[in-house]
């Protein structure tokens, strides 16, 4: 049993957090979100070739550094501290994996595009009638020819208006909500047919909503076996949520960390506030809603590794968990705040806002607890 | 980062579990599965068991009678006793006073009191709350004045009362905390010492707890003469050796593996109850959820407490991060005796305790849930109350 990080791993957190704090600054990004395009391509192509960051969870022999999902839990945790809007997530965790769990044959190439800056991914998976019901699928694909023809709609895909690439989930059979008959595809997002509607996100992202209307992709655009992509799909998504969990107690750091300094600052009755025993046992407990959320979030990544039922197990609980505190540390947050919470000037709000998002990202609580009951009480009942 | 059990780790488990099944005694199981009332002796046989084998107090200094096993061990052989529904090992001595001797008591203390808490001789008790100091311990009355007895040697005369004594009836020694300068602060005044029970002028008074039950004492002490060499540290620096003492009471409070137990159990009630609609129990939504985020909240414990360990095998003691095993651990085991209480339905009325094992009233497994669920109220009040965590927490985390 080891819960430590190795040198590589700390050195890893520190090369991240030293960047961040000279070049992404609270008005840096509020500057950049204004404007357009809405990211910094400059921060991207720094992660890339400066920090070398989009190798971390990638193989030696592909030009990666050899980690895998503890490399992307730090880094996700220190992006979250920044509110980092670039699409680490999308590209390297989402994209990286289908790419490295599915045996892809262009997976080589498409790596090497990610890890050199150049290849930049957005996940489209959501659909506006399926809520959390990953196979709930109107998008189809057509077998044609030697490829496929995509059909359908997909929803709120997180990164689109950056990526050069979509990875697409679509029916290839069955019945819209079949387990079976799931493929997965990835698609350059310049391909003929594929419109986007691009808008930004209450936490500061852009997304789109996208439209593949008769898209031909040919025979090696698909990621995986035809028809049989739900597992992998559930695979990704548990790594994606380990992920954001770690992104969130990087949030919640922050959240925690601003509101026990604005307390002890702001003074009312003649006493900083943070004197008031009702406010200080507040913020114990957002304290041990943090310090759980960081347990859970270690106890999924460790659980990655393990089978199917335990890697799902590890993933729904810590989402249930990271869930809840996103609520309880964030809505607490801003009321510890007063006033000053409710202005955009503060950045306390704009973390607020980011855990709010976090809380239904890949499925919500009550989603989560579902899925976990099932899993875990499904055969006793 | 992993979960990972070493070759020697699986063939340690596989060597607790094995000394659990052949040397438990059976009388013991017997009792405990009747819910019987357990005798002095009772309390001590698996620990006098347990002291031959040297796995009675494990996380001693190996130099005292400790193991010297890895955190992973200590894991390992928790969840082993948990899974054998142990008796567990009472905590006055080996865990709460033992680290004050340890650390802060003379040689000669070290070689007078070690030996008998470590192979279970010697019962000890605690006497810290009064009627009036509980959370505000600081205050404490209880007053210990130095005198030269005739034989020229010099004693403390102890007055006052001390309460909530747990199993303070079948205590040999008992450890108090006292005041030795009623002009200095409250924390200043205060001195630790070690009182043989059997000394006149000593009275353990039976509280009867809400749910029938001899767990808590007062002790009234008149005129009791204890030796000045029973005082463990300097005088007038007792609530260092308390605090030192509460931190190491709250580690082993969060009862990871036995609430685990405790869970199983729940499910296992829930398989046979029936619902309303007339499936399993644990098949009705609701209270399948309740178990579901049981069991999520149990896992974060469990993290929590192995994050905690693996800092305290890279040579941090327990600190005050502590106070949140304790109220998360107390708040769960809080939450599975409600759940069992509200599995058993009807049968959580049935007051049988004088009635004895045969009283053959609902299934077994309802009998005294009810005492249970109340009787666990104490521990979000014990130890510290989990609001008295809360404000451990803000002062030394948070630095509030």
């Amino acid at each position: 049993m080891d819960f430590s990080f190795t040198e590589e791993q700390s050195m890893l957190r520190d090369t991240v957090a030293s960047y961040l704090a000279d070049h992404y600054s609270f008005e840096q990004r509020r500057d950049a979100l204004k404007a357009e395009p809405g990211w910094r391509p400059n921060v991207w192509k720094a992660f890339a070739e400066e920090l070398g960051i989009l190798g971390a969870p990638f193989a030696e022999e592909l030009g990666g550094l050899g980690g895998g999902s503890t490399e992307n839990m730090v880094i996700m945790e220190e992006l979250g501290k920044s509110l980092v809007v670039e699409p680490y997530l999308g590209t390297v965790v989402i994209g990286g994996g289908f790419l490295k769990h599915s045996g892809y044959a262009g997976a080589a190439d498409l790596i090497g595009g990610i890890i050199g800056g150049e290849t930049i991914i957005a996940f489209a998976y959501a659909e506006p009638q399926a809520r959390y019901t990953w196979q709930d699928l109107k998008t189809t694909a057509k077998k044609d020819g030697g490829g496929y023809v995509i059909n359908g709609q997909k929803a709120v895909v997180i990164g689109a208006p950056y990526a050069t690439h979509l990875i697409v989930t679509a029916r290839t059979g069955g019945g819209q909500r079949d387990a079976q008959g799931v493929s997965v595809f990835i698609v350059p997002k310049n391909a003929k047919g594929v419109t986007t509607r691009d808008y930004p996100t209450v936490d500061g992202f852009r997304a789109s909503e996208v439209t593949f209307e008769n898209v031909s992709v040919g025979a090696d655009a698909l990621i995986g076996a035809e028809g049989a992509g739900l597992p992998l799909v559930e695979k990704v998504i548990d790594e994606a949520i380990v992920a954001t969990s770690a992104e969130a107690c990087g949030v919640f750091r922050k959240l925690h960390e601003g509101t026990l300094e604005y307390t002890k600052q702001r003074k009312q009755f003649g006493q900083p506030i943070s004197q008031f025993q009702v406010l200080q046992h507040r913020m114990v407990d957002m304290f041990i809603n943090l310090e759980q959320s960081i347990s859970m979030t270690y106890m999924a990544n460790i659980k990655l590794a393990d089978s199917d039922v335990e890697r799902a197990k590890g993933a729904s609980a810590a989402k249930v968990q990271i869930g809840k505190a996103a609520k309880f540390i964030g809505q607490n947050a801003i009321q510890l705040h007063g006033g000053m919470g409710m202005t955009d000037e503060m950045a306390i709000g704009h973390y607020f806002k980011r855990a709010t998002m976090i809380e239904s990202a890949f499925g919500s609580t009550d989603h989560h607890l579902g899925r976990y009951e099932n899993l875990s009480l499904g055969a006793a009942a | 980062m992993n979960l990972d059990f070493s070759p020697e780790d699986a063939a340690f488990r596989e060597e607790a579990r094995s000394f659990i099944a052949q040397n438990y005694p059976k009388e013991l199981r017997e009792k405990q599965d009747r819910g019987e009332e357990l005798s002095k002796e009772d309390y001590l046989s698996w620990h006098r068991i347990l002291a031959k084998k040297g796995w009675a107090t494990p996380s001693w200094p190996i130099e005292f009678g400790g193991t010297g096993w890895t955190p992973t061990q200590k894991y390992i052989w928790s969840e082993e006793q948990a899974r054998a529904d142990t008796l567990g090992i009472l905590p006055f001595g080996v865990s709460m006073l033992a680290p004050v001797i340890y650390t802060f008591g003379t040689q000669e203390q070290k070689e007078q009191f070690l030996p008998g808490i470590r192979d279970g001789l010697v019962w000890w008790c605690q006497g810290y709350s009064e009627p009036g100091a509980g959370s505000d311990l600081a205050s404490l009355k209880t007053k210990a004045e130095r005198v030269t007895g005739d034989d020229g040697k010099e004693y403390y005369i102890v007055n006052g009362q001390k309460t909530w004594t747990t199993l303070g009836q079948h205590a040999d020694w008992g450890f108090f905390l006292v005041r030795t300068d009623p002009d200095a602060k409250p924390q200043s005044g205060i001195s630790f010492l070690l009182i043989d029970m059997k000394t006149p002028g000593i009275e353990v008074r039976r509280i009867t707890t809400l749910e029938g039950g001899h767990e808590v004492n007062d002790v009234f002490l008149d005129n009791v003469k204890v030796p000045v060499e029973n005082r463990v540290f300097h005088e007038n620096q007792g609530w260092t050796c308390a605090k030192a003492l509460l931190a190491h009471e709250r580690t082993g409070i969060a009862g990871v593996a036995r609430s685990k137990r405790g869970l199983e159990k729940v499910r296992e009630i829930a398989s046979t109850e029936l619902s309303d609609a007339g499936g399993k129990l644990l098949a009705d939504p609701f209270f399948k959820r309740k178990v579901a985020e049981l069991e999520i909240d149990l896992t974060a414990l469990e993290f929590t407490e192995l994050r905690t360990l693996a800092g305290e095998s890279s040579g941090k003691g327990p600190g005050p991060e502590s106070s949140i095993l304790k109220i998360k651990g107390t708040e769960i085991q809080q939450r599975l005796t409600e759940l069992v209480l509200e599995a058993v339905g009807h049968y959580g009325a049935p007051y049988l305790r004088d009635l004895g094992h045969n009283a053959n009233i609902g299934p077994d497994y309802a009998d005294g849930v009810a005492g249970n669920y109340f009787n666990m109220r104490k521990t979000s009040i014990y130890g510290g109350s989990n609001e008295i965590q809360r404000n451990i927490i803000a002062k030394m985390v948070l630095g509030l």
